[in-house]
């Protein structure tokens, strides 16, 4: 059965790794749902985000190949591991000509942030759990969504 | 020094003797410090690929790193197909190409190829140096992937600006330091302790021996394992020569083409320990039928091979040589089961056969028996590709590793004469014997000259069928012997749909090989019947330089046993004779 999995690598900052990590995805026939790379405090070191949706088998597959790229120095499967807090941002241009006080009622309910406020719609932007911006998003759908930015998901490690 | 100057050097640091290497504009640097080296032994090979295959047979025959020196574009894209070949058969080697200058990278300059971007799926690792400060680090750590962990081929593209400007305080690093690669060595001694205690408790287990075995150098290591405990064994095409065919225990090579015993073996064993071998689909067959009844333990020292194509019960990451000595003290010694015995008299029972009269056309399978007879003990045997390499691996007496070089993985046509003369530069006083196709010789016959030249003293054989044999073989069996365009003797005068050698088929052959040979200043000698096989091998043999023997042999000969493609390995199609029989 294919399920998400978020897989969170350290790898070196060196030119051509994002292409190595991608291309080894495509290669092998998987799709990357999302996909973000980002500096952290050590400058040498980058942390990418890759969510996919396979099998357990094929998700173990790609962790393998990817921890034998050279500059991939740590992979791990997060998706089913209490260790690591989740978080994904998004950003959200939402129509506001349908019913407009319940749709600020509810990006208040969500502790949403309202970036602007023009007549005809609202800009928001949101961080929380995956399950929360799951919930967001289905809430504010039938209001009509203008447009979706999604950060894709990011972790930490917390012990 | 100059960034070539650099590169240069660090060969030397690695102990590099031999260079495989091609000429062109943005390398010119590198040739120019190379223009009065004496250390090196430069090879002018006359293509691109033909070096990397002549680096690779370098690589495969001794252990160490091979090297091949492109140029940019067209030189770096001829290096393409030896590098893919390296890396499907895991092959230690370093391919160093130049590139256009910095400024003009990414402008589609003159012979400005991606050479990173197309490596990047078919190298172990691979290098684009921009920066002169990065060139030695690139070099040392070049080295290390490709001989370390899972050998494998790696690529160093450099950039003609880099390879002329200066470095002050150059110095060769002493030490790698790469914290995404550390290769597991040590197999982990609980999982050891479980692989001895499953072996013990079995009934029917098996030993998978490939590749990885001959990698590791682990042969000795698996011969005690294996005699102390009386586990019979079968080896891949590209582990063969681990052990000599008449070990007692060994049932010969499985697959496609593997042998009666080897593949029947696999499919009733209760435990298969698979120990350096990939589980590819020549070997498995169907795998959703493959082994039904065992449980599969898998030693490699790569963890994204265990788990890739079956389940495995019992994993074990390390080195072949480290995890079969540890488990060789652990394992106690048992004496040879029923099943021992039963497998070893299928072995017994199921010899190989074919057909040679004494006034007939050659047959194939005899060439390369007489081949293995009139050789030398520690001769090494390259094939090229198609009928007569499964031909050279079922017929052969292999006697040790390092011996038999193939292109397996791949598949690579062209692979045998080029990759011959790499093993003969690194053993020049060895016997190097290819075994080559017709078809596949032409893929790289230009390298004649080069042996020539060199006075590379390789004994190429070819085994000619006037066919693309093992393509005809398919359209044979799978497609109603509708021979397109595989007969390299079919002129536009053929009626097209032309089913097989007739009366009215043109007379000549092109080319004419032995002219070929003498053309390029090597001994061309052809022998079309028994007679004539042993006499040019011995004057072959027997001749200081470069030889060609052309074998005209049988031209409609299949390749058997056979695995039909898709099915279990138990299926197996062992030929008209037998089967009437
Ligand atoms: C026309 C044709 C027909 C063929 N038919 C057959 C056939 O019938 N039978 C057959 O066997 N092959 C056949 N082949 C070859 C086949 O395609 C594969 O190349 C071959 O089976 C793979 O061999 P292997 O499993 O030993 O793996 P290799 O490709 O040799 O891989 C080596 C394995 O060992 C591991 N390894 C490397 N170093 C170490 C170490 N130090 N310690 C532990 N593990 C290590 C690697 O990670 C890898 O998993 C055929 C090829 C061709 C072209
Ligand atoms: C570069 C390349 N092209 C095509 C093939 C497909 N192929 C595999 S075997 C074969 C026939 C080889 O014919 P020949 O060299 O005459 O050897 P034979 O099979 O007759 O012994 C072909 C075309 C290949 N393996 N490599």
């Amino acid at each position: 059965m294919k399920t998400k999995h978020t897989i969170r690598l350290k790898v070196l900052n060196t030119v051509g790794v994002m292409a190595r990590i991608t291309g080894l995805i495509s290669q092998r026939g998987y799709n990357i749902d999302s996909i973000m790379s980002t500096p952290t405090e050590i400058p040498e070191i980058y942390s990418v985000h890759l969510v996919l949706t396979e099998t357990e088998d094929k998700i173990e597959q790609i962790s393998k190949q990817l921890n034998k790229l050279v500059d991939v120095v740590k992979v791990t499967d997060i998706s089913h591991n209490k260790n690591y807090i989740v978080r994904e941002f998004i950003m959200v241009k939402i129509s506001t000509s349908k019913n407009r006080t319940d749709l600020l009622q509810l990006i208040d309910l969500f502790r949403a942030k309202v970036l602007d406020l023009a007549t005809n719609y609202v800009v928001i932007s949101l961080t929380g759990s995956p399950r929360k911006i799951k919930r967001f998003i289905e809430a504010v759908q039938p209001f009509g969504i203008q447009e979706l930015d999604r950060s894709g998901e990011f972790a930490v490690l917390d012990v | 020094m100059n960034g070539s100057q650099i590169v240069i050097d660090a060969l030397k640091q690695e102990g590099v003797e031999t260079l495989f290497g091609y000429p062109g504009g943005v390398v010119i640097p590198i040739f120019d410090a190379l223009f009065k080296e004496k250390e090196l032994n430069v090879i002018l090979n006359r293509h691109e690929q033909a070096a990397v295959h002549g680096a690779d047979g370098y690589a495969r025959s001794t252990g160490k790193v091979g090297v091949a020196l492109v140029t940019s574009g067209p030189g770096a894209t001829n290096a393409i197909t030896g590098i893919a070949t390296a890396k499907l058969d895991s092959v230690p080697i370093v391919v160093i190409s130049g590139q256009v200058k910095n400024g003009f990278i990414g402008t589609d300059g003159f012979q400005e190829v991606d050479m990173s971007g197309m490596t990047r799926t078919i190298s172990k690792h691979n290098y684009l140096v921009n920066d002169i400060a990065d060139l030695p680090k690139a070099m040392k750590e070049a080295f290390h992937i490709a001989r370390t962990g899972r050998p494998g081929p790696v690529s160093i593209d450099i950039p003609v600006d880099v390879l002329i400007s200066v470095l002050e305080d150059y110095k060769y690093p002493e030490e790698v330091k790469l914290p995404g690669y550390k290769p597991t060595i040590k197999g982990n001694p609980k999982q050891i302790k479980k692989l001895a205690d499953t072996i013990q408790a079995a009934e029917k287990p098996l030993f998978y021996t490939g590749g990885g075995i001959v990698a590791a150098g682990a042969e000795k290591e698996l011969l005690t394992v294996v005699e102390k405990t009386n586990i019979p064994f079968v080896t891949t095409l590209m582990g063969l020569g681990t052990s000599d065919v008449d070990h007692p225990l060994f049932l010969g090579m499985p697959g496609m083409h593997g042998r009666y015993a080897a593949n029947h073996a696999m499919m009733q064993c209760d435990l298969l320990i698979a120990v350096g071998a990939r589980f590819d689909d020549r070997v498995t067959g169907d795998l959703s039928r493959f082994a039904p009844k065992a449980t599969i333990a898998h030693i490699d020292i790569d963890p994204a091979e265990i788990g890739k194509n079956i389940q495995t019960e019992i994993p074990v990451v390390g080195d072949a040589k480290h995890v079969l000595k540890e488990l060789g003290k652990t394992l106690k010694a048992r004496p040879a089961n029923g099943w021992c015995k039963a497998v070893t008299a299928w072995r017994d029972e199921t010899p190989l056969s074919y057909s040679q009269k004494p006034n007939k056309d050659l047959a194939p399978q005899h060439v390369i028996e007489r081949i293995s007879e009139l050789s030398k003990d520690d001769a090494i045997i390259v094939t090229d590709v198609g009928q007569h390499q499964m031909f050279a691996a079922l017929y052969y007496q292999h006697k040790s590793p390092r011996c038999f070089l193939s292109s397996g993985g791949l598949g690579t046509m062209g692979y045998g004469l080029p990759a011959a003369m790499g093993a003969s530069l690194a053993y020049p006083k060895r016997q190097v014997i290819g075994i080559i196709g017709d078809g596949g010789f032409q893929m790289n016959i230009q390298e004649l000259a080069t042996c020539a030249i060199n006075n590379i003293p390789v004994k190429a054989i070819i085994l000619n069928n006037q066919y693309l044999g093992m393509v005809r073989q398919w359209q044979d069996l799978f497609w109603n012997k509708r021979y397109s365009k595989v007969c390299l003797k079919q002129t536009p005068n053929c009626p097209p749909n032309c089913q097989g050698p007739n009366p009215d088929c043109p007379e000549v052959y092109r080319p004419d090989f032995v002219k070929v040979a003498e053309a390029n200043g090597v001994k061309g000698l052809r022998a079309s019947n028994v007679e004539e096989l042993d006499t040019v091998l011995k004057e072959g043999f027997a001749h200081p330089g470069p030889v060609v023997i052309e074998c005209i042999v049988r031209k409609e000969e299949n390749v058997y046993p056979m695995v039909p493609g898709g099915k279990p390995i138990d299926e197996i199609l062992l030929g008209p004779e037998k089967e009437e029989a």
